[in-house]
């Protein structure tokens, strides 16, 4: 949940990255730090383990400027995506405004995908939360590996395999070179603010 | 529960008991967080150069960990927590199921003095809290 706070008028709003382990997730945040350094009055927090690998959670706070004069501050996180670490990740959850899922679009990835969106939908289940009306934006993520020769699965099956149901917005990305993670996290802010706008209707 | 929004008056209030309780005791920052990692309020001696976003999510993340291992062992929770450095000193204490007041001091304050004043601030918060909301 958004915590507003009416003297310093300040919202802050936490949206988590999530998705299967090295689906790039980090990569998004690292990404938009460098390419937002200016609005970003803070380090970049990373938790990881000794083989860059996150343990617990990255995190990156982020001013959005005033919407009605209120002061938006965005804060991202990511989760860490190994099948292991599902305790971590629930913790990370708790108070979600919005959430990126972060699909990995090499083809041996394609069950991964499935189980993390499922694992994420009984995670948010636990918090009284439904993933089919909190803020989500969809990533295919890695379509530069294309390119390189790496055999990626058709943007058409990932949707069908992710987004049949739910039908939020989705986009193709390239976390590494940037491609669609500015236009990721803007899809977020915005469907994440005017949810929270609506709740205080 | 009107949990996510506080009123202007009410944080005011929580301030005041925050200054009158602890940073005239010395305390260098004091920041109350929910245990999704958002600032509440955060008062500092007007010294202290804290980047309290970061730490209020780390610190969240902290105490949700503890919180997991207490269950572990069997216990329903462990409501303090303090960590302490050679210069510096950090205390957790628990205000209620979702907020979390964290002190900030140095090595002129003995932990008990604190761990005192902090039971009185929390006592005191808790009525804003809960008069505001019930």
């Amino acid at each position: 949940m958004s915590f507003i706070n009416l003297k310093d008028k300040v919202v802050q709003v936490k949206i988590v990255y999530y998705g299967p382990g090295r689906c790039g997730k980090t990569t998004n945040l690292e990404y938009v730090n460098r390419k937002f350094r200016d609005q970003i009055q803070s380090e970049m927090v990373s938790l990881k383990t000794h083989g860059d690998r996150t343990l617990f959670f990255d995190f990156l706070p982020f001013d959005m400027g005033k919407i009605k004069g209120y002061d938006i501050k965005i804060q991202l996180y990511t989760v860490p995506g190994q099948v292991k670490y599902n305790a971590t990740r629930k913790l990370v959850l708790k108070g979600v405004d919005g959430v990126v899922f972060v699909a990995d679009a090499m083809e041996k990835q394609r069950e991964k995908n499935i189980r993390s969106l499922n694992q994420l939908h009984e995670n948010l289940q636990a918090y009284k939360e439904s993933i089919f009306k909190i803020p989500l934006v969809i990533q295919y993520n890695k379509v530069d590996l294309k390119d390189h020769g790496v055999p990626i699965l058709p943007t058409e099956l990932l949707r069908k395999d992710l987004n049949s149901r739910l039908k939020v917005p989705d986009l193709e990305a390239s976390a590494i070179t940037g491609y669609n993670v500015a236009a990721t996290l803007k899809k977020i802010i915005s469907s994440t603010v005017v949810s929270i706008q609506k709740k205080l209707l | 529960m009107n949990y996510g929004i506080v009123s202007q008056e009410q944080l005011e209030q929580i301030d005041t008991i925050l200054s009158d309780k602890l940073i005239k005791l010395g305390v260098d920052c004091v920041i109350i967080i929910d245990m999704a990692g958002n600032i509440i309020t955060a008062k500092d001696n007007g010294e202290s150069k804290y980047d309290v976003y970061s730490f209020a999510a780390l610190a969240a993340g902290n105490f949700a960990t503890v919180d997991a291992m207490a269950k572990l062992v069997g216990e329903a929770e462990f409501s303090l927590l303090f960590h302490k450095g050679q210069e510096s000193n950090i205390h957790f204490s628990k205000i209620d199921d979702e907020l979390l007041l964290i002190s900030m001091f140095g090595k002129e304050i003995s932990l008990g003095f604190l761990r005192l004043n902090v039971v009185e601030a929390i006592e005191q918060i808790r009525i804003v809290w809960e008069a505001s909301n019930s």
